[in-house]
């Protein structure tokens, strides 16, 4: 494994070739879907003259090619945007290579972020790192195997239910999804308005800093944007009082998954800190609220794919409705269309105050039950997802079953607090398995600097 | 054939939903020029405006203070706390699939506007809500094809939403001017109709008198003069009750207004509606406002028509001369001036002159004349009243002041205008007149009692003074000497 510190100070153009390289021998995984590599020997060349200097000068990444980002198509892996050219590039892209980073790829995805496995893109599944029979997590597989494989010490994900702390428990990474606000979506093909955050995959919980204390901050170009609050910390002092939710540790999860996850509080026992079991009922109507409020967000943010503009148009349509129809029918996956048609259904008049209104409400009850549980506790924990690494087609023909697997990562997405995802060793088969801690608005230093405490260890 | 008596029978009610372009330098969410006239299409788009994946709107603080501003003018309460919410649809001028309106908490809350009518009556329209959105592009259809042109999209508007407290098709169009003049004079848009700045949409329904609910209503979309308000509304009345007469019912839908033919065409009935699917934007957190940032924003609203009216009362001006006047704001504040500067009496003449005499492309001339030099139009008016001038004599020079450098006093010399009020010039004239042979059956009928003939005696000596008699004067003299003989 190699972290961003191994890239820093040597010629940029060789880490961008050897990234490069690593990528091509690894192509059997289908992480990314293209290559930038003739912006990235450009940028490698201006770093190496130092032309480009800054925390990150020469190192390379790969974002989820749902950013805007030059070099390569951005098509958020829908044919819908399969010949996109972005004029302009996210501000997270923006912010990073500012510091002198380089983009090299961009990362498969489920198409447009829906999906927990990378299935759903329409350029083929992402395999996961450690077992190329499993699915890679998602909707960030990509950029979680890219960083799994160590093509790059660093990726770039989104996360609007799980799709970046999903992938990463699959593929033994830490994944960041940060405090709703903290990182500006400008620039990021929107899935869902309210819960969509831009995040990280690192190899080690420092380069996490490093990456999250560079991208956030407050955007202009971002209304939702918060003022930059996230400063790293050099030690998590005093000792926490941690939260070990009790309905993510039924017997319905995984043996495996649940003693991994008891080891790693016993780490944070042995450390000082306190944990004890705590309830968050709430938690089995969670899935439910998502998959209203998410899928009325999506019919909205993906009513702009509509033939005119830019992207797939269909060929011979003889009436405007018909080009709508054949455009949308051609350029969405099934994923895609099935999330459309759950979204318009909820927020149709006489359907709207039953569904997307009622999920509301007792979305705010689950923000209620958290801050009841903050006001006794500092962090949470809990698994990331019931199983490790499923099979690839094993729940695609279900799709209910797929939703189950974000039941543990969709609460603090619907809270918009910040959850990250770290690795807490491997089952029997050798299949990674993570730990998430959730905390408080704002609080994402704290968690960072408690995983970096038992990482450490 | 619809008679007066069939209209006796039915009552009508309108309701009117006002568009209003609001005139910020930029658009509502993103950083592009606001103004497309003139403009090549597709010139003035921004990423955001042109619904690019990824982008996210910007609000601009400057429409939300026109849209308070809007709203105070409408005598609204104006929301503490107001959202945005996506309104969805597709169509090729609508770049990202909804636009972007207030459904649930608008900005604006109720008003009520009081409306003159040109008969110095008034009525009262409540104003059920106003709230912030955003225009769409625009369509142009050739043959077997149409073109997009994205500029307008993004432009703030406000769109105002009455109460169907209105009665007549001239109330109708009375309540649209009204409502265009709030606008102009609280400054929140440029006001040009022909561009379409405000574009009014007009529900009308029609129910039997003492009916206990109101009937089916049409709306016709997209008016954009006051005429067309009120033709459109008229043009409804009837059509409506012709169809009740028959024993038919009326359609809920809505209607075009074809400008060439004067009538109203259908468009899409409620069946076709489309469920817009309403929900909250997530992109933009609500606007809140406190007590004193909308009290600063009161302090910035400029006096309106109300204002005017008020003070003018004493001036006993007729509704239509003060509603001319009211026009502009502008022309209002000139008069205004003089009323301050002069008094009533100079105030009340200049108002007639401007409204007798000034056409709409010299307006700005006027205004611009009026308020550089407005002790010009009060000696002028001053002239009149101590009898220096005759009102045709004031009515030429006003015309002159407007664009000339000369005081009134020197155009009435140079123009020989100068009404005679000296006793001895004008009583050398009546004696002329009066020893006219062609008098003498006037002079005679005048002795007999026949007072109306002064009228004849008065017109010579007038005549014979080149107009310049004070012709007050020469009948009290025409009097003395006939009295003397």
């Amino acid at each position: 494994m190699t972290f961003i510190a191994d890239y820093i100070g040597r010629s940029a153009r060789d880490n961008v070739l050897s990234a490069i390289a690593k990528a091509k021998d690894n192509e059997q995984y289908h992480a990314l879907l293209s290559l930038t590599q003739e912006r990235a020997l450009e940028r490698a060349g201006a770093v190496d003259r130092g032309d480009i200097t800054g925390k990150l000068a020469g190192v390379p990444f790969v974002v989820k090619d749902n950013f805007l980002a030059f070099g390569a198509p951005t098509t958020a892996a829908s044919k819908m945007l399969e010949h996109f050219n972005a004029p302009l590039q996210s501000t997270a892209v923006e912010k990073l290579e500012a510091e002198g980073a380089i983009c090299i790829g961009k990362a498969n995805l489920d198409a447009f972020a829906h999906g927990g496995s990378t299935e759903n893109s329409a350029y083929g599944p992402t395999k996961n790192a450690f077992d190329q029979t499993r699915v890679a997590g998602g909707s960030s597989g990509g950029p979680a195997v890219a960083t799994a494989l160590d093509i790059v010490p660093f990726a770039l994900g989104s996360d609007t239910g799980g799709s970046i702390r999903l992938p990463a428990s699959f593929n033994g990474v830490v994944g960041v999804k940060p405090t709703y606000g903290t990182v500006s979506r400008y620039g990021v093909v929107a899935m869902a308005s309210s819960t969509d955050t831009i995040g990280v995959f690192t190899t080690n919980v420092a380069d996490a800093e490093l990456v999250m204390d560079i991208m956030s901050g407050n955007d202009p170009k971002d209304m939702t944007t918060l003022a930059d609050f996230f400063i790293p910390k050099q030690t998590i002092e005093p000792k926490r009082k941690i939260g070990l939710i009790k309905e993510f540790m039924t017997d319905d999860v995984d043996p495996e998954v649940r003693q991994r996850t008891l080891e790693y509080v016993q780490r944070l026992r042995n450390d000082g800190h306190t944990v004890e079991d705590v309830s968050l009922p709430i938690v089995a109507h969670t899935l439910a609220m998502y998959y209203i409020i998410v899928p009325a967000e999506v019919s909205s943010n993906l009513a702009r794919y509509d033939g005119i503009r830019y992207g797939h148009r269909a060929q011979g349509a003889k009436t405007l409705a018909e080009l709508y129809g054949r455009t949308r029918d051609e350029g969405f996956e099934t994923e895609n269309k099935r999330r459309i048609m759950i979204g318009s259904y909820v927020l149709s008049s006489g359907y709207f105050d039953a569904y997307y209104l009622q999920a509301q409400k007792a979305r705010t009850l689950l923000i209620a039950e958290f801050n009841a549980l903050f006001e006794q506790y500092d962090i949470l924990l809990g698994p990331v997802s019931p199983t490790p690494a499923f099979k690839l087609g094993e729940n695609t023909s279900d799709p209910i079953k797929m939703y189950l697997a974000d039941i543990m990562t969709v609460p603090a997405s619907l809270a918009g607090l910040p959850a990250i995802s770290v690795p807490a060793g491997v089952n029997g088969s050798g299949l990674p398995i993570g730990v998430q801690l959730i905390g408080q608005r704002r609080s994402d230093a704290d968690l960072l600097a408690l995983a970096r405490s038992v990482e450490e260890k | 054939m619809i008679t007066d008596e069939i209209l006796d029978k039915y009552d009508m009610t309108i309701g009117i939903e006002c568009h209003v372009q609001l005139s910020t330098t930029t658009k509502l969410f993103s950083g592009a020029d606001n103004d497309a006239r003139d403009k090549s299409p597709n010139s003035v788009v921004s990423p955001i405006d042109f619904g690019l994946p990824g982008m996210l709107p910007v609000l601009n603080h400057d429409a939300v203070k026109l849209a308070i501003k809007a709203g105070l003018a409408l005598g609204s309460e104006i929301a503490h706390i107001s959202r945005f919410d996506r309104k969805h649809y597709f169509y090729p001028d609508l770049p990202k699939g909804y636009q972007t309106t207030q459904m649930y908490q608008p900005i604006i809350g109720a008003g009520l506007v009081n409306v003159p009518r040109e008969d110095d009556s008034s009525f009262d329209v409540r104003i059920h809500h106003a709230h912030m959105e955003e225009d769409a592009g625009k369509l142009t259809h050739y043959g077997d094809y149409s073109l997009v042109d994205l500029n307008r999209a993004g432009t703030p508007l406000i769109e105002i939403v009455s109460e169907p407290d209105i009665h007549s098709a001239a109330d109708a169009k009375a309540f649209a001017t009204e409502l265009y003049r709030l606008m102009t004079y609280a400054g929140v848009t440029n006001g040009d109709l022909y561009h379409g700045n405000m574009r009014f949409d007009v529900n009308v329904s029609v129910a039997l008198k003492g009916a206990s609910e109101l009937g089916i209503r049409a709306e016709v979309k997209n008016l954009n003069s006051f005429r067309s308000v009120e033709r459109a509304a008229d043009f409804e009345l009837r059509r409506q009750i012709e169809r009740l007469e028959k024993g038919e019912r009326i359609v809920q839908e809505t209607r075009g207004w074809d400008e060439a033919k004067q009538k109203t065409n259908s468009q899409r009935s409620k069946e076709d509606a489309q469920d817009y699917r309403y929900m909250p934007d997530a992109d933009i957190p609500p606007i809140v406002l406190n007590d004193d940032e909308i009290r600063e924003i009161q302090a910035t609203v400029p006096v309106l028509p109300s204002f005017y009216r008020q003070k003018w009362q004493p001036l006993k001006l007729d509704s239509t001369v003060v509603n001319a006047l009211l026009a502009s704001q502008d022309i209002a504040k000139g008069i205004q001036y003089i009323f301050e500067k002069g008094g009533e009496n100079a105030a009340r003449r200049n108002a007639q002159w401007f409204v007798s005499s000034v056409g709409p492309d010299d307006s700005g001339l006027a205004v611009a004349a009026i308020q550089f030099l407005p002790e010009r139009f009060v000696e002028l008016a001053q002239m009149v009243d101590a009898n220096e001038l005759s009102s045709t004599a004031a009515k030429t020079i006003f015309s002159e002041l407007l664009t000339g450098a000369k005081s009134p006093r020197q155009v009435a010399e140079e123009k020989n205008l100068l009404q005679v009020s000296d006793d001895d010039a004008i009583l050398q004239i009546v004696d002329e007149v009066l020893a006219d042979a062609g008098s003498a059956k006037a002079v005679e009928d005048l002795k007999n009692g026949n007072d109306k003939v002064i009228g004849f005696l008065v017109g010579q000596v007038m005549k014979k003074s080149f107009g310049k008699a004070n012709p007050e004067l020469a009948k009290k003299l025409i009097r003395e000497r006939i009295v003397q003989n």
